[in-house]
């Protein structure tokens, strides 16, 4: 019908063909649809990592593990073999898999509350094992699947549903780099914090997971890439906003870059 | 050999891919046993020490998930650190091996042996519905030997299973006949065999493989109970396990595992030297619990005792096997202390023999 109507309007049909296409999706990614709050950074960090599987060619020797948290479902979405893990456990879990199964790549997708707050001692020692794993940090500063309340990384004064006057540090303890803490650690070949707010910031990060998945490949040791994210629906702003903010407020005490390489 | 050791041994020559664990007394033997012995060299079996009980089970889990035959071993307050970790494997359907060489409780408690983790094997001591296959030895022989059954097992039904050893067990010194080394699958093999399900990397010949818990919508969930407590049911078929010891003519019957078990042997001995007609049942597996047998004697037998290491636990499944048929007592101490043949023996003449007190029936 696209082909042979008759009047000057276009149609949707006209429009999506094959060969008008200027971007496609990832094989490593599957068509269900993301569960993610609009405007929310999970589903460009979803994608960059599977790009960086897809174009090293390791679909079928990568194993994912999910946390607990928003990214609980990411195994709905990463075309991957996956295991989910218990709440803060996922380092434990990929330790567990890597050391039966060397040759495989095995990495971890967790958030702030998953990874450093009920997870911090598996993250830290597994970091110090320097167990050939990479773990993805999404740090968006609050606890967004149970709505919104402080995280470990929940900035100085910043208000969530747990802090509903801000985050008083001599009552509630001070936000936690641990990136910084365990790029200390030997164990750590890469630690880097990215961001995926924007075009530049998106292809850099990239570019940091693929040398996470290199080093693995190297077998160098643990590579942890944080991503220091907005959560507009725990933050309670408009997706651009939150953008804003994130640069203006986390920027600043998570700065961007790699801390150790 | 000492009992640690046997339940380290045998887990090598199991063909087992990975233990994880975490020290803690009287079952340090286990992962020292298995770090002097470097298995990596004699197997390629990976030894790992965690930085804590709950570390070592979610890497179980990691491991249980690509189809390897994973155990950790501990006891009574690791295995309580465990148990999240225990209740998402038997969620997620995976196979694995949990050691538990029990001490005295509750808290940090003591360092001897004890019975009193029974609820907690058997009724599931984490969340949600599931249930544990539970093997309780008395002997070294069976610490050893019930390491590859377990394995057997946790593969025919994708499901964990724990060995309920206690602190005796663990170091006493026996003879022991190891079992034949049985060499590991190779991922070539796994392939064939758990390539449906374990996450062992994605080919394209197939959608992805996910362990998970998790079923959001309740439908769902519930549906997966109901698949659970289906195959539940079929191990509850096929799977108990138990002995019976001059029970046939008993007028008495003595309800005993593992350490109990081997005290309650020569109860039973010193009760028939003096005539009275004592047996003893013993169940090896704790769960699925051999109910019908003891439902059977008890259309014959005058009363039972279970005799255990804590203040009364088993003793509750035994009353819901006599289903109120005869008398049901508990003997037993508490806390790292051990009863004797010649307690027992007193027990049985007290409670059966002595009239004043057969009048009190069941409740003791």
């Amino acid at each position: 019908m696209s082909a042979s109507h008759d009047s000057d309007t276009l149609l949707l049909e006209d429009i999506i063909r094959p060969e008008n296409l200027v971007f496609e999706k990832t094989a490593c990614l599957t068509d269900n649809t993301l569960s993610y709050c609009p405007g929310c950074g999970h589903g460009t960090a979803h994608r960059i990592l599977m790009e960086v599987v897809e174009e090293m060619g390791i679909q079928g020797q990568t194993i994912g593990i999910a946390p607990v948290g928003c990214s609980v479902l990411a195994y709905d979405f990463m075309n991957v073999d996956m295991q989910q893990a218990a709440h803060g456990r996922a380092p434990a879990v990929a330790t567990g898999i890597k050391r039966v199964m060397p040759e495989k790549y095995v990495f971890t997708y967790q958030g702030d509350g998953d990874l450093a707050a009920i997870g911090t001692a598996e993250t830290i020692h597994a970091c110090n094992r320097g167990e050939n794993i990479t773990i993805i940090f999404i740090n968006n500063g609050i606890y967004g699947m149970t709505g919104g309340q402080m995280a470990p990384t929940t900035l100085a004064g910043m208000r969530t549903s747990t802090s509903p006057f801000g985050r008083d540090t001599e009552m509630m303890g001070h936000p936690l780099r641990i990136t910084e803490m365990v790029a200390t650690l030997p164990g750590v070949c890469f630690a880097t914090r990215q961001a995926v707010h924007t075009p530049a910031a998106v292809r850099k990060a990239k570019k940091a997971i693929q040398t996470a998945f290199e080093l693995q490949r190297q077998r160098k040791g643990l590579s942890l890439v944080e991503i220091v994210s907005n959560c507009n629906s725990g933050w309670k702003m408009m997706p651009r906003k939150a953008n804003d903010w994130m640069e203006e407020n986390m920027f600043p005490f998570y700065p961007l870059g790699d801390i150790k390489k | 050999m000492k009992g640690n050791e046997a339940i380290a041994e045998a887990a090598i020559r199991a063909g087992v891919d990975a233990y994880y664990g975490y020290p803690i007394t009287p079952q340090s033997e286990v992962m020292e046993y298995l770090m002097a012995e470097r298995p990596h060299l004699r197997t390629g079996m990976v030894v790992l020490q965690a930085e804590s009980e709950v570390a070592s089970i979610n890497m179980v889990y990691g491991a249980a998930g690509c189809a390897k035959k994973a155990m950790t071993s501990s006891s009574s307050p690791g295995v309580s650190l465990m148990q999240e970790g225990i209740s998402y494997i038997a969620g997620a359907e995976l196979p694995c091996l949990v050691v538990n060489v029990a001490r005295g409780g509750p808290g940090l408690g003591t360092i001897q042996p004890s019975q009193a983790d029974y609820f907690q094997a058997t009724k599931g001591g984490g969340h949600g519905d599931y249930r544990l296959i539970v093997l309780a030895p008395n002997s070294v022989q069976e610490q050893a030997d019930f390491v590859s059954l377990s394995f057997d097992l946790a593969f025919r039904y994708r499901t964990p299973v724990m060995i309920l050893s206690d602190g005796a067990l663990g170091q006493m010194m026996e003879k022991v006949e190891l079992p034949p080394q049985r060499e590991r699958m190779t991922a070539e093999e796994i392939e064939a065999q758990y390539g449906h399900w374990a996450t062992l990397g994605k080919p394209a010949s197939r959608e992805r493989n996910i362990i998970t818990s998790l079923k959001l919508k309740a439908e769902q969930m519930e549906a997966h109970n109901l698949h659970l407590q289906r195959k539940y049911a079929q191990i509850q078929e096929a799977e108990t396990r138990y002995q019976s010891l001059r029970c046939d003519d008993a007028d008495y019957v003595l309800v005993a595992y593992g350490l109990s078990s081997r005290i309650c042997q020569k109860a039973v001995d010193l009760a028939r030297a003096q005539g009275i007609k004592v047996g003893l049942l013993r169940p090896i597996t704790l769960w699925p619990f051999p109910t019908a047998p003891i439902a059977e004697l008890a259309r014959a037998a005058k009363g039972f005792i279970s005799v255990e290491m804590s203040a009364g636990q088993m003793v509750e499944d035994v009353r819901l096997a006599v289903n109120g048929l005869r008398p049901v007592h508990h003997f037993g101490r508490m806390g790292g202390m051990i009863t004797s043949p010649s307690q027992v023996l007193e027990q049985i003449k007290t409670l059966f023999l002595n009239p004043q007190a057969s009048l009190n029936g069941g409740a003791h």
